[in-house]
C-alpha cells in the first residue's frame, strides 16, 4: 500500500471527526461566493460554499462506487456475501454475530427437532448431529425414488435398482426383513426371484385391466339409460345425437363444467338489509324534505340545473308499478268473472292512437273501471316493454286531458271520473313530464286565445268554462304552483288573472264561478304567499256585490266590477229573513254553469253560501299577505267595506265569526314599517398599486409569452444544466479513474523497486557472506 | 211642385201591367228616347220601374235614368233656368222644342226625387247606386248648370243636389254607415267636400235647433261618421282635385281656397261639438281629435272650451282629452293651471284596466317627462302611481313600475322615496295622504315606496324582478316603456308558453296526485264538492 491513500482517508477522517461547524466556522474550508448585487427577498443557497468537505464527499462516493466497479473490470466472478446484514452498515458488528447466531439456531431447530419434548440441544458438527455421527451408519435415503410411478411397487423397484455390485436389492433391506428371508427363503435364487416378480406383476396389471373394463361397462350402462331418460325430457333428438359423438370424454368435460359454473355462479350477494318500518319512514322524510327544500329553492327564483334524483325516483316507481301482477291482484279480475278467463289472461290494452279510440275504449265504463282500463293500458304500455311506448304514453296523457275536458262540459258534468281519473294523469305526467307540461300548456294557451279573442271584440269576456277550471285545478296539482318562474304554472296564474280581471260577473253562476277562481288562485299562492293583486280585488268587488246601500262608499272597486248599475246587487240578500234557515254546504263544482234556483229562498241561500266562501277567502288572504309591507293598503278597502257597509250587526251570525276573524287580522297588522334603503352593498376596494406577481419556475432569462412556449424554454435550459453537469461528472470520474490508475502504476513501481532492493540486499548480504567465509577460509 | 209630379206619375203608372212594365227592355227604352223625341212618353215607364218592389228592377232602372239624363245633360235638352210650372208651360206659347225641355226638366227633377228617396232604401245595392247616379247627376250639373249663373260665389257647383244628398245620408232613423264610407271615395274631391261641409254645418245646425239639444244618437253618429270620414288637404297644392272642371279657375271661389276648407271645417266641428254628445261618440271623438280634427282647424284654440269641458267629466272621457289638451298646451301655448292637479286625481285604480290604459301612459310620460316639475309634484305622481299598483293587473305592474323608476331617474331627488337612510331605525307609518286631492298636500316625500317592496312578492316572475331593483341604486339609463304599452296579458302568457324551454327542467309537483279537490291548501275542498248532495 503506498502512502497517499493512507493520507488520504486520514485527512477523510479528520474531517468527519471535525464537528460541522468547526468546518463552517474556519475560515479556510470555507468559500464565499462573491455576488455582484443583493437581491432582497431572494433566497440563495449557494453564498457559502465548504468546498473541502464536498470534494471528500465525492470522492468518497467515487471510491464505493467508481473504483469497485473499475475493480471488478474484467472479472468473471465476484464474491457476493450473502451473510445476514453483510453490507449494512447501520448493524454494529456484534450485533450483526447476535443476529446470525440466533438465525443459525432457529434453522436448527425447525429442522430438528420439530417434534422433540425434552428441548435436549444437539450438538452438531457442518450441520450434523454428532450423536449420530457416533453411530456410524450411514442410510441411502430413498426418498426420491418414490417420486417415480405410482404403478410400480416397493419390491420391482428394488429389483430394479438393486443390482450391482456390492450394493443390491437383497442385500438393501431393512434389517428386519433381512432377519426373516433369512430364515425362509434362503433357498430361492436371484432367478426364481425374478420370475416370481414378473408373475406378480403381470397378475396384477390384468386385476387392473378387468377392473377398468368392469367399469367401462357400468358407464355405459348408465349413459343408455341416461338418454333413454334424456330422450323424454328433451324433445329434440337431433340434439340428443350430436351429443353421442362427443361421448369419448364425457366425464372430463362435464366436470370441467361444473367447475367452471360452480366458479361463475353468482356468489350470493349481501343484501341490504331489511328495513324497519321506521327507518323507512325516515328515509321517505328525508327524501321529502330534500324535494322541499329543492321546492323552496325554486320559489326563491334560484336557478336549478340537475333533476337528476326526481327522475331516479320517478323510474323506481314506474318499476313498482309494473312489477305488481298485472291482473290478478287486481279487483277487475272478480269483475269479470270466471268465464272471461281465458279473455282475461289476454286482456292486453293497447295504447289508443287517436281520443276517438280512447273514448271507445272508456266508454260506458263506471269511473273505477275508467281508471282501470287507463292504468291496465299504462302498465301494458310501459316504456321498458316496447320502443314506441313512451310516445304513445305520451299522446295517452294528450287524450286523456281532453277526455277530462269533455267530461266537465257534459250536461251533468261526470267529476266523480275526472277524480278517479286523476291519480293515472299523475303518474304519467311523472312519467314524461316534458310532454305532459307542452300538453298542458297546448290547452292553457287555447283557452287564454279565446278568452283574448272576445276581449279583443268585446272588451270582456264570459268566465272560463267548467272544463278551464278543471284544467287550472289539474295544473296545480301536476305541477307546483310556488315555482318563481314555471312554464305551466306561471301561464295558468296568469289565465286565472285574466280571468278576474277581465270577466264580469252578471249572474250568480258568474259569481260561482269567479269564487271557484279565487279559490285555485288562493291555492296556487298558498304557499309561496305570492301576491296576487286581482285576487283581492275580486273578492271586494264581489263582497261590493253584497253592499246594499251603495251611496258614499269609502272604496274603490276595480274592473271587472262597477260602482253601480246593472247587476251591482247581485249577492244583495231579497229577504234579510231567509238566512235563518241558510245552513253552509259545500257548493258542487257544476253551479258555475246551471244553477236550479228556484225560489227566492233557494236564490238567497246561494248567495248567502257565496258571501261565506268569498270571506273564507279573504280571511285566507288575510293570512297570506300578512307579511306584505303594504298589508293594511291592500286590505283598506276590504276592511272599510266590511266595517261601514256589512258590518258586524248586518250579517248573518254564522258568517259573524269569519266577519270578526278578518276584521281583527285587518286592524293587528302593524302600520309601521322601517324605511326603504338600498342594500348595502360591498365597497369597492381602492385600487392598490402592487405589481403583478408572476409566478417563476425558474430563475434565469425568460423568453416567449405562452405558457407551453415558457414550460419549453425552462426544459431545455434545464436540460442543458444537467448536461453540462453530467459532463463534468464524467470528467471528474475519468480524472479519478486515472488519479487511480496512476496511483496503481505508482505502486505496482514502488513495489518492484522495493522487490529489486531486495533482492539486491540479499543478494549483496549473500555476497557478502560468502566473502567473509572465503576470507575466513583463507585464514 | 215635384212630389205633386210624382204622384201623379204614380197614379198613370199603376194602371199599366207591372209584370210588364219589369220585363221592359230599359235599355231599349232609353236608346229610343234619346234617338228621337217621339218616344219622350217611354220615360214614364222607366221611372215607373225605378219605383218597383223588386230590387234587381230598381238597380237597372238606376242605371238607365244616369245613363238617360247624363246624355241628356250633356246634349243640353233639359231646361235651363227657372223652371215654369209643368201644366203653365206646356199649355203656354212657347216653342215645341223649350216645351220638351221643360217636360224633360221636370221627369229630371222627378227622378232626383226618387233617387234621394232611394238613399234610405232597405237594400244596400240600391242605396250605393241612387247614391253613385246622383253624384253622377251632381258632376253633369256642374259641367252643364241648369241654374242661371248669377252666383258666382259657387259658380256652377250644384248645392242643392249636395245639400239634399248630405241630408239624405245623416239620416235620424238608419245607421248610414255603410253609405257613408262608400261616399268618401266622393269626398276626395275638394269642392264636394267643402260644399258637404258647409251643407252638413247648415243640416246639423237646423236639426239640432228643432231637437232643442237632446241627444238624437243615430243621427249624431250618421253625422259624425260622415264628419270623421272627411279627410283634410294639409297644403294648398294638394288641392287640385275637382269634380267641377272650370276651364278659367276664377280666383274668388271659395271651393278652391285651403283657408276656406279649414273655416268650414272648423265651423262644421264647432256646430257639431256644441250640442251634447252620448258618452262612446264623445270618447270616439276624443280618440280621433288630436290627429285628424285639430291640425285641420284654423283655430284650434277655438276647441279649448271643448277639451276643457271633456277634461271635467273624468274617468276615460278626461284621459282621452288629455291627448288634445297637450296639443294645444304644446303647440298652441294653451296655459291651463290646475293641469297637473287634475292630471294627479285622474290617477284611480281604474287606469291599469281602461282599453286607453297605452294612450294615458304615454302622454303621462310625456307630461312628466319636463325636468322643471317641483319635486312635490313627482314625488306625488310616483307615490300614487305606487299606491295604485297594489290593484294593477301584471300588464299594468310591467310598465308602472318602469314608469316610476324613470321618474326617480329624471328626479335624483326623488331617490329619497327609494332611500332614506338616515332614519333608517324607527319604523313610521305612511304618512302618505291618498284622499287628499291636491298633490302639494299629500305628503308623498314623507314617505317611502313600501308598495314596491311589497310587489317584490307578486306572483308574476317579470313582476317580482322588476321590483327587486328598489334594493339597489337605479342605473342612469332610462328605460323605454314605449314597447310595454300595448302588452296585453295573453301576450304575457305567451312569452312564457312560447319560451324555448331546456326540456329537461320542467319541475313537478311531489306530493302525489289523489283526489281532484286536494292539495293547495284544501281551499277548494274547503267550499266545492265534485257533485251535489241532493
Amino acid at each position: 500500500m503506498g502512502k497517499a491513500p493512507k493520507k488520504r482517508s486520514l485527512a477523510d477522517k479528520v474531517r468527519k471527526t471535525k464537528t460541522n461547524a468547526a468546518i463552517k466556522n474556519n475560515p479556510f474550508e470555507v468559500k464565499i461566493n462573491r455576488k455582484k448585487f443583493d437581491v432582497l427577498g431572494r433566497k440563495t443557497k449557494h453564498d457559502v460554499g465548504l468546498p473541502g468537505v464536498s470534494r471528500s464527499k465525492a470522492i468518497n462516493k467515487r471510491k464505493e462506487t467508481l473504483l469497485k466497479e473499475y475493480k471488478q473490470k474484467n472479472k468473471a466472478s465476484k464474491f457476493v456475501d450473502r451473510r445476514l446484514g453483510e453490507y449494512d452498515a447501520k448493524i454494529a458488528p456484534e450485533d450483526k454475530i447476535l443476529q446470525r447466531f440466533a438465525l443459525e439456531r432457529q434453522r436448527i431447530h425447525e429442522k430438528k427437532d420439530m417434534y422433540n419434548l425434552n428441548e435436549e440441544e444437539e450438538l452438531t458438527h457442518y450441520g450434523q448431529s454428532l450423536a449420530e455421527m457416533e453411530k456410524f451408519n450411514d442410510m441411502v435415503n430413498s426418498d426420491d425414488e418414490s417420486e417415480e410411478k405410482g404403478l410400480l411397487s416397493a419390491e420391482l423397484t428394488a429389483s430394479h435398482f438393486g443390482g450391482g455390485g456390492g450394493g443390491g436389492l437383497l442385500r438393501k433391506k431393512t434389517s428386519g426383513e433381512q432377519q426373516q428371508e433369512d430364515g425362509n427363503q434362503r433357498a430361492k435364487s436371484r432367478q426364481e426371484l425374478i420370475e416370481e416378480l414378473i408373475q406378480k406383476s403381470k397378475q396384477e396389471k390384468r386385476e387392473r385391466q378387468v377392473r377398468k373394463e368392469e367399469a367401462q361397462e357400468l358407464t355405459e350402462k348408465l349413459d343408455q339409460e341416461w338418454k333413454s331418460i334424456q330422450a323424454l325430457m328433451v324433445k329434440k333428438t337431433a340434439k340428443a345425437e350430436h351429443t353421442d359423438k362427443p361421448e369419448e370424454k364425457p366425464k372430463l368435460d362435464e366436470y370441467d363444467m361444473m367447475v367452471r359454473e360452480l366458479g361463475f355462479e353468482m356468489k350470493a350477494q349481501p343484501s341490504e338489509k331489511m328495513k324497519t318500518p321506521e327507518e323507512l319512514a325516515k328515509e321517505e322524510k328525508e327524501k321529502l324534505q330534500k324535494l322541499e327544500a329543492d321546492r323552496l329553492r325554486r320559489m326563491m327564483g334560484e336557478e336549478e340545473e340537475t333533476k337528476a334524483q326526481s327522475q331516479t325516483r320517478i323510474k323506481t316507481s314506474a318499476w313498482n308499478l309494473f312489477l305488481s301482477p298485472l291482473i290478478f291482484s287486481d279487483p277487475f279480475f272478480p269483475l269479470v268473472g270466471f268465464l272471461f278467463y281465458n279473455f282475461i289472461k289476454f286482456f292486453f290494452f293497447l295504447a289508443p292512437e287517436s281520443y276517438e279510440d280512447l273514448k271507445d275504449l272508456l266508454c260506458g265504463h263506471t269511473p273505477e273501471n275508467q281508471r282501470l282500463i287507463v292504468a291496465r293500458t299504462q302498465k301494458c304500455n310501459h316504456p321498458s316493454l316496447a320502443v314506441g311506448n313512451k310516445l304513445k304514453l305520451q299522446k295517452l296523457f294528450g287524450f286523456l286531458l281532453e277526455y277530462i275536458g269533455e267530461l266537465a262540459l257534459r250536461t251533468s258534468p261526470e267529476l266523480t271520473a275526472v277524480d278517479k281519473l286523476l291519480p293515472e294523469l299523475y303518474a304519467l305526467c311523472q312519467m314524461s313530464p316534458e310532454a305532459a307540461a307542452a300538453a298542458v300548456q297546448l290547452v292553457l294557451a287555447d283557452a287564454a286565445h279565446s278568452m283574448e279573442e272576445q276581449i279583443e271584440v268585446k272588451g270582456h269576456a264570459p268566465f272560463p268554462t267548467l272544463d278551464s277550471l278543471i284544467y287550472l285545478k289539474l295544473t296545480a296539482l301536476l305541477f307546483p304552483t310556488s315555482d318563481f318562474r314555471h312554464p305551466v304554472t306561471t301561464p295558468a296564474l296568469l289565465y286565472i288573472s285574466l280571468a278576474l280581471t277581465k270577466c264580469p260577473v252578471r249572474s250568480l253562476q258568474d259569481a260561482t264561478a269567479g269564487l271557484l277562481l279565487c279559490c285555485l288562485a288562493v291555492e296556487y299562492v298558498s304557499f309561496s304567499k305570492r301576491f296576487l293583486p286581482e285576487l283581492i280585488n275580486f273578492l271586494t268587488g264581489s263582497l261590493h256585490l253584497a253592499v246594499r246601500d251603495k251611496t258614499s262608499l269609502g272604496y274603490t272597486v276595480a274592473p271587472p266590477f262597477r260602482r253601480a248599475g246593472k247587476c251591482s246587487d247581485l249577492l244583495v240578500l231579497s229577504d234579510p229573513e231567509s238566512c235563518r234557515s241558510w245552513r253552509k254546504k259545500p257548493l258542487p263544482l257544476s253551479a258555475t254553469r246551471c244553477l236550479e234556483l228556484k225560489s227566492d229562498l233557494d236564490r238567497d241561500h246561494h248567495r248567502l253560501t257565496c258571501l261565506s266562501v268569498c270571506l273564507d277567502l279573504v280571511k285566507r288572504c288575510c293570512l297570506l299577505y300578512n307579511d306584505l309591507p303594504s298589508f293594511s293598503h291592500i286590505f283598506q278597502p276590504v276592511g272599510s267595506l266590511l266595517s261601514k257597509h256589512l258590518s258586524i250587526q248586518t250579517i248573518v251570525c254564522l258568517l259573524q265569526e269569519l266577519h270578526r276573524e278578518i276584521m281583527d287580522a285587518i286592524s293587528s297588522a302593524p302600520t309601521t314599517h322601517r324605511r326603504l334603503v338600498f342594500n348595502k352593498k360591498k365597497p369597492i376596494p381602492l385600487k392598490l398599486l402592487t405589481p403583478k406577481i408572476v409566478e417563476v419556475l425558474d430563475y434565469g432569462k425568460k423568453r416567449g409569452c405562452t405558457r407551453e412556449e415558457r414550460e419549453k424554454e425552462r426544459l431545455k435550459h434545464k436540460y442543458k444544466k444537467e448536461f453540462k453537469g453530467a459532463l463534468r461528472e464524467i470528467r471528474k470520474d475519468s480524472r479519478f479513474l486515472a488519479r487511480e490508475k496512476l496511483n496503481e502504476v505508482m505502486n505496482r513501481d514502488a513495489e518492484r523497486k522495493r522487490k529489486v532492493k531486495e533482492l539486491f540486499g540479499s543478494l549483496a548480504t549473500q555476497e557478502g557472506e560468502w566473502k567473509a567465509l572465503k576470507k575466513r577460509k583463507r585464514k | 211642385m215635384a212630389p205633386s209630379k210624382k204622384r201623379n206619375v204614380n197614379s198613370r203608372n199603376t194602371s199599366e201591367n207591372v209584370s210588364k212594365a219589369a220585363k221592359l227592355d230599359l235599355e231599349g227604352v232609353v236608346d229610343r228616347i234619346l234617338e228621337s223625341r217621339k218616344h219622350a212618353n217611354d220615360i214614364f215607364d222607366v221611372l215607373e220601374s225605378l219605383q218597383s218592389e223588386k230590387e234587381r228592377d230598381v238597380v237597372s232602372a238606376l242605371d238607365a235614368c244616369c245613363r238617360l239624363f247624363s246624355t241628356l245633360l250633356e246634349r243640353k235638352e233639359l231646361f235651363v233656368g227657372k223652371l215654369p210650372a209643368e201644366d203653365e208651360a206646356l199649355s203656354g206659347e212657347s216653342s215645341a222644342e223649350d216645351k220638351c225641355r221643360i217636360f224633360m226638366r221636370h221627369r229630371y227633377n222627378a227622378c232626383v226625387e226618387i233617387l234621394l228617396e232611394h238613399l234610405n232604401h232597405e237594400q244596400f245595392a240600391v242605396k250605393e247606386s241612387a247614391l253613385c247616379c246622383l253624384m253622377k247627376f251632381a258632376a253633369g250639373q256642374g259641367q252643364h248648370p241648369l241654374e242661371d249663373l248669377e252666383w258666382s260665389e259657387h259658380h256652377s257647383f250644384p248645392r242643392g243636389i249636395i245639400l239634399a244628398v248630405v241630408e239624405n245620408l245623416t239620416s235620424k232613423t238608419t245607421d248610414n254607415t255603410l253609405l257613408i264610407s262608400r261616399f268618401q271615395e266622393f269626398l276626395e274631391m275638394d269642392d264636394v267636400r267643402y260644399y258637404v261641409m258647409s251643407a252638413l254645418r247648415e243640416s246639423v245646425g237646423k236639426v239640432m235647433e228643432k231637437n232643442k239639444g237632446t241627444l238624437l244618437p243615430v243621427y249624431q253618429n250618421n253625422v259624425f261618421t260622415l264628419m270623421s270620414s272627411i279627410s283634410m288637404p294639409s297644403q294648398q297644392s294638394e288641392l287640385t282635385n275637382f269634380m267641377v272642371k272650370l276651364e278659367d279657375k276664377p280666383e274668388d271661389w271659395r271651393a278652391a281656397k285651403l283657408n276656406n276648407h279649414k273655416r268650414a271645417f272648423e265651423k262644421m266641428w264647432l256646430g257639431f261639438l256644441k250640442y251634447k254628445l252620448p258618452s262612446n261618440m264623445y270618447k270616439k271623438l276624443l280618440v280621433i281629435l288630436h290627429d285628424s280634427i285639430l291640425p285641420h282647424m284654423s283655430k284650434p284654440a277655438l276647441m279649448i272650451d271643448f277639451l276643457t269641458a271633456a277634461y271635467e267629466v273624468g274617468g276615460a272621457i278626461s284621459l282621452l282629452a288629455l291627448n288634445g289638451l297637450f296639443v294645444l298646451i304644446h303647440q298652441h301655448n294653451l296655459d291651463y293651471p290646475d293641469f297637473y292637479k287634475k292630471l294627479y286625481n285622474l290617477l284611480e285604480p281604474t287606469v291599469f284596466h281602461v282599453k286607453y290604459r297605452a294612450r294615458f301612459f304615454h302622454l303621462a310620460n310625456l307630461f312628466l317627462s319636463s325636468s322643471h316639475l317641483p319635486l312635490y309634484l313627482v314625488a306625488a305622481f310616483t307615490k300614487r302611481l305606487a299606491r295604485l299598483a297594489l290593484t294593477a293587473p301584471p300588464t299594468g305592474l310591467l310598465i308602472v313600475l318602469p314608469f316610476i323608476y324613470n321618474l326617480i331617474r329624471r328626479h335624483p331627488s326623488c331617490r329619497v322615496l327609494l332611500h332614506k337612510p338616515s332614519t333608517e331605525d324607527e319604523p313610521v307609518e305612511d304618512p302618505y295622504l291618498m284622499d287628499e286631492e291636491d298633490p302639494a298636500q299629500c305628503r308623498a316625500l314623507e314617505s317611502s315606496l313600501w308598495e314596491i317592496k311589497t310587489l317584490q312578492k307578486h306572483y308574476h316572475p317579470d313582476v317580482a324582478k322588476a321590483a327587486m331593483m328598489i334594493s339597489t341604486p337605479l342605473s342612469e339609463q332610462e328605460e323605454d316603456i314605449s314597447e310595454l304599452l300595448e302588452l296585453t296579458t295573453y301576450e304575457l302568457m305567451e312569452r312564457d308558453l312560447k319560451k324555448p324551454q331546456d326540456k329537461k327542467s320542467i319541475p313537478l309537483e311531489f306530493e302525489t296526485a289523489t283526489q281532484l279537490l286536494k292539495g293547495g291548501g284544501d281551499v277548494l275542498a274547503h267550499h266545492f264538492c265534485l257533485v251535489s248532495d241532493e
